[in-house]
């Protein structure tokens, strides 16, 4: 009953979400995905050029050169999520058994800890960029605008500065609720606090390993703004990941064929972060059935 | 036992402690910096304490606020960030709340579709949605809001969907016999239930829309409107190379301090609502 007179009122509660969602989102991604097969340089003068873009975006065309190939960039990207998300969730959740301890201080050391996440990427890519070139200075280490090795290590200590406080946080939501029952049993049946670390406490937090794996991933793949401020892709397109790849590849050079070529790649990055949070849903949902 | 325990507590503390004096360290290196004259920051001497020859007060300051236009920045992205998040608040919450109490093949199929745009990377629409905006002229701070809406809606109903699952139906049933119709339940009814979860939401959005520097920067007119993010990346490169470093770590410390501030005032909705958004996202 209550249903047929709310749908009644459909103009006023869906309309302005729906038309701001046509505008932000589904007609620019509609004509994204046309433009992707297309050669352009504005949205009304384009040429169809079927798969011609994709074959160049995967680097399949033999006389075509690309200054920063995408696939350069897919390997850079992989190598930096992959010790990004070691890194961050080791050092987090130790972080997060430290602060479940009740020590003196702990809301002190949180609220620390967290502060770095509330900062933009831009900002934060020049305070590292400064502080990183001074510390290569006082080494007599190449700056960061020529060392690709300094380029990718300075990501990496950004994104473990500003990403350990946030997944702190939901690892220290994940292991409060452990039933403090379980430890004392446990402690009681003569385990040692190793034992109670690895046989009760992490597989008990396996659900919340398992999101701050796949956010410390997604966030690998999309990052961008902390790219762009800190490296820019210097040396030579050596640190551009994929996001900055997409962003100068549209933006960066003159003529038609990039405009295509650009948003070509960007559907193949939409494919596979797609791809990444589908892997993570089925993830997800397995570990909801086990429990 | 317990003796054992006092002595690794202040060592792991002591640890901690440094760990935390670490985390604050590139605030407080942009804070001594900021405080030193020009030519006085040289890549070598970031480390270094300001003394009497390389200090020069506020001036940093007052030039980045005077010259470089950082009030306006200012006003600019808390106009932004302030219109788009109550957009969002109030516009999607009322979408979420159709979509679970209509069922229907439109209802679900929209809803695929806000979960589907949460996923896709920005990288994929900026281009056309850029030259969208600019058409429908939607490209000055004081309208930016309806692009904000359209692309952060997908979160917002999301987030706004999975709580309202949660909530009974008889209260709203209870007020529309009571003769409310469906706009008055909404507004008296479901959003003060929905509270917890707005907070959530405003805060992911507001952190979202405060920092983004890539939206406003291929929507709104560069040269006659900048936020602070594009203020940062933009306005102190000089000529061959060069950066105003003085003013560039006086205009972070301004864009940092306030953050700290609400930080600090609302801390544990922060870090709750944070927590809510990842869990669920």
């Amino acid at each position: 009953m209550q249903e047929k007179v709310i749908k009644r009122y459909w103009p006023i509660f869906v309309i302005p979400t729906l038309g701001a969602f046509a505008i932000g989102f589904i007609w620019p991604f509609i004509q994204g995905v046309y433009l992707s097969f297309c050669s352009f340089t504005t949205i009304e003068k384009n040429k169809w050029v079927g798969l011609d873009n994709y074959i160049r975006a995967l680097g399949l065309d033999k006389d075509f050169k690309d200054p920063s190939p995408l696939t350069d960039s897919l390997w850079f990207t992989v190598a930096f999520a992959i010790v990004s998300i070691v890194l961050i969730n080791v050092i987090a959740f130790i972080f997060a058994l430290v602060l479940t301890r009740g020590l003196k201080g702990t809301n002190i050391f949180r609220t620390i800890f967290f502060m770095p996440n509330l900062i933009g990427g831009v900002v934060l890519g020049y305070i590292w960029k400064v502080l990183i070139n001074c510390v290569l200075l006082l080494v007599g280490e190449p700056l960061l605008a020529l060392n690709s090795t300094a380029g990718f290590w300075g990501l990496i200590i950004l994104m473990v500065w500003q990403q350990v406080g946030y997944m702190m946080i939901i690892y220290i939501a994940g292991l409060q609720s452990i039933p403090e029952s379980l430890i004392e049993a446990a402690q009681i049946d003569g385990a040692t606090s190793m034992q109670t670390l690895f046989k009760i406490k992490l597989p008990m937090v396996m659900s919340s390993i398992t999101i701050c794996v796949f956010l410390t991933l997604t966030n690998s793949f999309k990052l961008f703004d902390q790219n762009m401020a800190l490296t820019n892709g210097d040396p030579a397109n050596s640190t551009t990941m994929l996001a900055l790849n997409i962003y100068k590849t549209f933006y960066d050079r003159i003529g038609a064929s990039w405009k295509g070529l650009g948003q070509a790649k960007a559907v193949l990055f939409s494919i596979l972060v797609i791809g990444i949070s589908l892997i993570q849903l089925k993830a997800t949902r397995s570990k909801e059935v086990q429990q | 036992m317990k003796k054992k325990r006092t002595i690794s507590d202040i060592i792991v503390t002591l640890i901690m402690t440094v760990m935390a004096l670490t985390f604050v360290y590139p605030i407080f290196m942009v804070l001594i910096n900021s405080f030193k004259a020009n030519t006085s920051i040289s890549t070598d001497s970031v480390f270094q304490l300001p003394d009497e020859a390389s200090f020069v007060g506020l001036k940093n300051y007052v030039y980045a606020l005077e010259a470089k236009g950082f009030f306006d920045s200012f006003i600019y992205s808390l106009f932004i960030t302030v219109s788009s998040v109550l957009a969002i608040c109030i516009c999607c919450s009322m979408c979420a709340w159709f979509i679970t109490r209509v069922k229907g093949v439109i209802s679900s199929a929209l809803y695929y579709l806000f979960v589907f745009s949460m996923v896709v990377p920005f990288q994929m629409v900026m281009f056309t949605l850029s030259k969208t905006a600019d058409k429908l002229d939607f490209n000055t701070p004081w309208n930016i809001w309806i692009i904000y809406l359209g692309f952060g809606a997908g979160l917002a109903v999301f987030m706004f969907t999975g709580f309202m699952k949660t909530i009974p139906l008889e209260i709203e049933e209870a007020a529309m016999i009571d003769g409310c119709n469906p706009l008055q339940t909404y507004f008296k009814v479901v959003m003060p239930m929905l509270k917890p979860t707005m907070v959530s939401v405003a805060i992911l959005e507001a952190m979202w829309v405060w920092n983004d520097y890539l939206l406003p920067t291929l929507v709104l007119d560069i040269k006659e409107y900048q936020t602070i993010p594009m203020l940062i990346q933009t306005s102190f490169k000089g000529g061959y190379g060069r950066v105003e470093m003085g003013a560039m770590m006086a205009c972070i410390m301004l864009t940092v301090i306030p953050i700290v501030i609400v930080y600090l005032l609302g801390q544990k909705h922060i870090i709750k609502g944070v927590a809510a958004g990842a869990v669920k996202g």
